[in-house]
């Protein structure tokens, strides 16, 4: 078989000493920012990607890998201990983890959301390894209009699964993409939006945008608001759950497993709206949808087990497609470009050890995740005694001195001292930040594909509507925007983005 | 009654917003040549961009004109924090080379601490010390960053 194969050749890479370290550097990590409030992935990968280039590529990419999916188990914690998330994916996590933690049982939920992470981790692998090769297949088939369409239906599909009206998400898509357009034109080598600043001749690196945006004007938001933890203090004994508990969590954990796998394939999706979508669908078929909000397991184990699937599934379309589906593989692009490495159909076959490498390490690191969680989880708990106002000048430490490092210069720190700015902004107005920065990243593949398109059909627009496979992306793209107007489904998205 | 025609002030904040940068984008295109739809020039796709924009922000703005719209207020701005915390990060670009890392970073800790309502100076000073320690392990020994650690006058 070919997929064991493969399997094969990923578990070598993922296997290698460096590897395996880096992979358990990146699930350390992952789950200390996952346990600490305030402090999420996309952060803490853009901290990193400058620091990543003295390292090889697949050890780069494994690291940054584990620091997502890690994020997604340390999250739970948080969520039942503190009644916080520690990450926007464990929201729901709070509701029935916290309560099952003031019933004194708060060992058990982490057992359940550390098993149901796990479980659903591994499914998650062998899905991604098994679609991986059709999928590659497919978009080697496409051609420029194709991927145009593809890109188009991707970034609609974000905003209108992004919190908000989506009339602005679609304009922040656009303003991110007209961003993107700054620098050197690459057909004409012309110099665009430039104004004579040399640092800008190469584009607006998206590090110090991402860092202004997710990371300096994130804290000026947290500090409006000072929240008080109240910790469950109580020691944390009995971790292993009951005949009952499990009776009760293995079909939710299948469920979110499933659920998260979908959705974590689709773009816009990933960890957050899985572990939404499995809280409401396991509330829709528990017999006892009472409980829920009292403490039911099902609660947990879902949504953990969604996360995580839908955390790791997120990055097929981005390995075989080229397209991220979220903020966090829109910096996994920036991750690739860096060791020259173009994401999209080429990368699983100009660099097997890397794509199979990447996949393998996954399962590990969920392993070591596991581990890592269910003994030393008063470890983590104990983090959280550590005060904001200590944490948030470290945050700033850690940005400030990775953004210098994108080139050893002063620039980009201004760089994101300005959009520190436009982030508070974009805050204040409640205009979601994450289709700009998929737009900035996706910006100039899709001029350069529309520009191909136009130029093979010798200026003709509609060729994008008659060739089938353009032209059904494009449809499924127009279906998205036309079921958003309909207000009785706008209604329900309102209500399963708020909750 | 002032500003009783907008409605969803949040909204309309948002729409000028987008059309503040559509003029912008779409102006500044003018200057580079659009070619044809089958030779684009770099001009084409920038101003194809602004004027999708330029719709986006008009949409948003008269969306929260009209007689239905949601009543939003702007929330409250914290010009406070966002000067201190956007400040800190400016000292530390302008002092890195002629300060070094210790006193950059000591300036970025200090100054972006005063954000916080809880500040207090010890606190404050021991964060830095423990951060600015941390900091020269991790990056100028462990990972072997180039950066100027002390002042340049003593180099």
């Amino acid at each position: 078989m070919d997929l064991f194969h493969n399997l094969a050749i990923g578990f070598a890479t993922a296997a290698q000493p460096a590897n395996l370290l880096y992979a358990f550097f990146g699930c350390l990590l992952g789950t200390l920012i996952g346990v600490l409030p305030g402090l999420g992935p996309l952060a803490t990968i853009a901290m990193l990607l400058p620091i990543t280039y003295a390292l090889p590529p697949d050890a780069a990419l494994i690291m940054l890998a584990g620091i997502y999916y890690g994020a997604q188990y340390g999250g739970s914690t948080t969520a039942i201990v503190v009644n916080l998330p520690g990450e926007s994916s464990s929201v729901v996590t709070t509701i029935d983890g916290y309560q099952m933690a003031k019933q004194g049982r708060a060992g058990v939920a982490l057992a359940t959301a550390a098993i149901g992470s796990f479980f659903a981790g591994c499914v998650a692998t062998l899905a991604l390894a098994a679609l991986a090769g059709p999928l590659t297949a497919t978009a080697l088939l496409f051609g420029p209009k194709e991927f145009f369409a593809l890109m188009i239906l991707g970034l609609i599909l974000a905003s209108v699964l992004s919190s908000g009206p989506f009339i602005e998400g679609i304009g922040m898509v656009v303003l991110g993409m007209l961003l993107s357009l700054v620098g050197t034109d690459l057909n004409s080598g012309s110099q665009r939006f430039a104004f004579g600043v040399p640092q800008l001749f190469d584009g607006l690196d998206f590090v110090p945008l991402a860092m202004g945006i997710f990371g300096f004007a994130e804290i000026v938001r947290n500090l409006e608001q000072d929240d008080k933890l109240s910790l469950v203090t109580q020691k944390i004994t009995n971790l292993f759950p009951t005949r009952d508990d499990f009776r009760r969590m293995v079909p939710a954990m299948l469920r979110g497993t499933a659920l998260g796998t979908l959705l974590g394939v689709l773009p816009g999706g990933g960890a957050v709206l899985s572990s939404f979508a499995s809280y409401t669908l396991e509330k829709k078929l528990s017999r006892h949808p009472e409980q829920f909000g009292k403490g039911a397991i099902e609660g947990v184990a879902g949504p953990e087990s969604a996360n995580n699937a839908g955390a790791q599934t997120s990055f097929i379309p981005l390995l075989t497609l080229g397209v991220p589906s979220n903020v966090v593989m829109a910096l996994m692009v920036g991750a690739m470009n860096i060791h020259n490495i173009h994401p999209g159909p080429e990368v699983m076959t100009k660099n097997p050890t890397l794509f199979w490498g990447l996949i393998a390490s996954m399962w590990v690191g969920n392993l070591m995740l596991l581990i890592l969680n269910l003994p030393l989880v008063g470890l983590w708990v104990k983090l959280l005694t550590i005060p904001y106002r200590y944490l948030f000048p470290a945050i700033m430490v850690f940005c400030s001195i990775g953004v210098y490092s994108i080139n050893s210069g002063t620039f980009e720190v201004y760089e994101a001292a300005i959009f520190c700015v436009f982030g508070y902004v974009l805050i204040k107005l409640q205009l979601p930040a994450a289709p700009l920065l998929l737009g900035l990243v996706l910006g100039p593949a899709i001029e350069e594909n529309f520009r191909r398109a136009m130029v093979l059909s010798r200026g003709d627009a509609t060729v994008l509507l008659t060739s089938p496979l353009s032209a059904s992306l494009l449809a499924a793209a127009a279906i998205a925007i036309l079921l958003i107007m309909l207000p009785t489904i706008r209604a329900r998205r309102e209500q399963a983005l708020q909750e | 009654m002032k500003g009783s025609v907008i409605r969803n002030q949040r909204a309309f904040a948002a729409g000028v917003l987008f059309l503040a940068f559509a003029v912008f984008f779409f102006v500044t295109a003018l200057n580079y040549p659009a070619g044809t739809a089958a030779r684009m020039g770099p001009g084409y796709f920038p101003r194809l961009l602004a004027i999708v924009l330029a719709v986006i922000g008009l949409v948003v703005t008269l969306g929260a004109m009209t007689s239905t719209a949601d009543r939003q207020v702007l929330r409250r701005w914290d010009f406070k924090g966002l000067a201190w915390i956007t400040g800190s990060v400016v000292l530390f670009g302008a002092l890195l080379f002629p300060l070094g890392l210790v006193g950059a970073l000591f300036v970025l800790i200090m100054v972006s601490s005063r954000a916080s309502h809880e500040f207090t100076w010890i606190g404050a000073l021991a964060n830095a010390a423990v951060l600015i320690a941390l900091c020269l392990a991790v990056f100028v020994y462990g990972l072997g960053l180039q950066l100027p650690v002390w002042p340049s006058l003593l180099n």
